[in-house]
């Protein structure tokens, strides 16, 4: 299958990681490549056979739905770019 | 370096733990002699070893004296107290940077420790800092490091494999007796074989992957790599077992691998599945490992031919599988409340592009763009269910071979180290370095790579073990009866160190 790079640019888009022309034309073309690898996975018949989403045999695991950790708000925002008042501050998101 | 260093640094995990609980060395010297040696090989000329990305010299000593303290005391002590560990840069460490070898976390100093560093600590393993791995462990040379280069002590052209390079090059060359890395397609055995140490991955779900920075959920491992069998069987007692916060820890303890770890070969059925003795296994490799065949055998181990028919699809299946859970896991880097910011003045949304732009590496934006395409409206189908389709046959295939044998013993990597840059143009044929460590993260068992020679260059070759799944205590017996009859006692070529000059 081949992906083009349209298809590059709206995958990349679609994944917020921008990437220059140069960069396209690359991952492109070693997207390619894989891409045209993986297809050996269609040589098999999978029509019965159940997908392994993981590998342990039990379901999640719950508790008590009650307060065990309260870790401080200044923690949280110790490592923040910017931050106010134990608010992390971004750019506007309502235009 | 003195004559007394040298015997220092000579000491593993168990020695340096037993000396240390002897009173016959302070946690204090032990560390400065591996600090000294660290200092001398890993930073400062052209071919250092460049293992560690950030050395906490001062904290360890302050750690050591600690530990020091208690030993005196005769206070119970742990088994690890005093003994320096080092850790890949992708554990989260309280109040020390932790960077995943990325630019996206630069600066990134973690308000907490995950569960396998908070054991560690309570273990009382001296922690000496932090070790280089390829960005996100999407590698396997740690040449996708975004901080640094790490040389394969055997050979400094060489690469020290990946993504846990740094760890399985330090603990190589005894810059620390033991050290953490983690396995999401071969990162622990890879590096090791090719660094000729002992690595170790264990079942899915033994050791807690909380606050350790997440790749492929369903196939990230925690694991020990060190110099001897025992080293590595101890380190691992003393990380796993059941941790409420991660939600796919097994609810069992730690199992007891030093028992049974001297019970040797004799009855020990060893299967030999062909896939991997095949088409593109280097020679000298082949030959190592079936010279240690004929060597179990004649110990009274009985050999079981195999068959793994799936092989030949876990690579693709494992570049849909963990490049589409790394588009889920990566998306978190966004420049909002951690990590490297850029763009702001652009708004929100340019903002996450320049961000990740800038912070992420060519192969991690590869990875993503690959994943996301996977598991995109149109592809999923065709791509990532399929992917978990194959998944099942690969597991079904292990499950088959276990009813027949106890242990599978194959090569470790197709070929020794490569040379740094012979591989970074193609990165297909990089990610075939993994085909025969991959499977064994699909089906969640664990496995295990020790040395079992040196090819004509010198340079290691590494023999794997995988067992069922919550079997170690005897992937760890199989893996020890292999150590005694190889005998590798081979270290690499010691660096000119008179006068303090490096080369």
């Amino acid at each position: 299958m081949k992906i083009s790079q349209a298809e590059v640019r709206r995958v990349a888009t679609l994944a917020r990681v921008e990437l220059d022309d140069d960069e396209l034309e690359s991952v492109g073309r070693d997207l390619n490549r894989i891409l045209d690898y993986v297809a050996k996975l269609d040589e098999l018949d999978t029509s019965t056979v159940e997908p392994t989403a993981q590998v342990v045999d039990f379901a999640a695991p719950m508790r008590t739905d009650e307060v065990t950790s309260k870790p401080a708000p200044e923690d949280a925002v110790a490592n923040a770019p910017r931050s106010d008042k134990n608010f992390f501050v971004v750019p506007n998101i309502i235009e | 370096m003195s004559e007394l260093t040298d015997e220092l640094t000579d000491l593993g995990v168990t020695q340096a733990s037993q000396r240390l609980a002897a009173r016959d060395v302070s946690s204090e010297e032990l560390t400065r002699a591996f600090l000294e040696r660290t200092l001398a090989l890993d930073q400062g000329t052209s071919q250092a070893i460049g293992a560690y990305l950030e050395l906490s010299a001062e904290s360890a000593l302050d750690q050591a004296r600690a530990a020091d303290a208690l030993l005196a005391n005769g206070d119970p002590t742990a088994p690890l107290t005093g003994v320096p560990i080092a850790l890949k840069d992708i554990f989260i460490t309280r109040d020390m940077a932790t960077t995943c070898a990325s630019r996206i976390l630069a600066g990134f100093k973690p308000r907490f420790d995950g569960t396998v560093v908070a054991r560690l600590r309570e273990a009382g393993a001296v922690i000496t800092g932090k070790l280089n791995m390829d960005e996100f462990a999407m590698g396997s040379s740690t040449e996708n490091s975004a901080l640094g280069t790490t040389r394969n002590p055997w050979n400094h052209a060489c690469v020290p494999g990946g993504s846990s390079g740094g760890s399985a090059a330090a603990v190589a060359a005894r810059m620390v007796p033991g050290s953490f890395g983690t396995d999401t397609g071969g990162s622990i055995r890879q590096p090791a074989a090719l660094c000729g140490v002992v690595g170790m991955k264990p079942t899915y779900g033994r050791v807690s992957r909380y606050g350790v920075i997440a790749f492929a959920s369903s196939l990230d491992q925690v694991g020990p790599l060190a110099n001897s069998v025992e080293d590595t069987a101890l380190l691992f007692e003393a990380v796993a077992g059941h941790d409420p916060r991660d939600s796919t820890s097994i609810p069992q303890p730690a199992p007891d691998c030093r028992g049974s770890l001297h019970d040797g070969a004799k009855g020990l059925r060893v299967g030999v599945p062909g896939e991997y003795f095949g088409e593109g296994l280097d020679p000298e490799v082949e030959k190592s490992l079936r010279a240690l065949l004929a060597a179990l055998e004649r110990e009274g181990a009985s050999l079981v031919e195999v068959e793994l028919p799936h092989t030949e699809y876990a690579v693709a299946t494992y570049y849909i599988v963990a490049t589409a859970e790394a588009s889920s896991n990566l998306g978190r880097y966004d420049g909002v409340r951690y990590g490297l910011r850029e763009g702001e003045d652009g708004g929100l949304t340019n903002m996450y592009g320049a961000s990740r732009d800038a912070g992420f590496g060519a192969e991690v934006k590869r990875r993503i763009v690959l994943g996301s395409y996977a598991l995109s409206a149109g592809y999923y189908d065709a791509y990532y269910l399929k992917a978990m389709k194959v998944r099942t046959l690969i597991r079904r295939d292990f499950d088959q071979a276990f009813e027949n044998c106890d242990v599978l013993l194959t090569p470790t990597s197709p070929d020794t180290a490569f040379e740094l840059g012979s591989r970074t143009d193609d990165p297909l044929k990089m990610y075939l370095s993994d085909v025969l460590t991959i499977p064994c993260n699909l089906a969640g068992l664990p496995g295990l790579s020790l040395p079992c020679g040196l090819d004509s260059k010198g340079l290691p070759i590494g023999a794997q073990l995988l067992a069922p799944p919550l079997a170690e205590p005897l992937l760890f017996r199989a893996a020890r009866a292999c150590e005694e009859l190889v005998g590798f006692d081979q270290r690499p070529p010691e660096q000119d160190l008179a006068g303090g000059a490096g080369k």
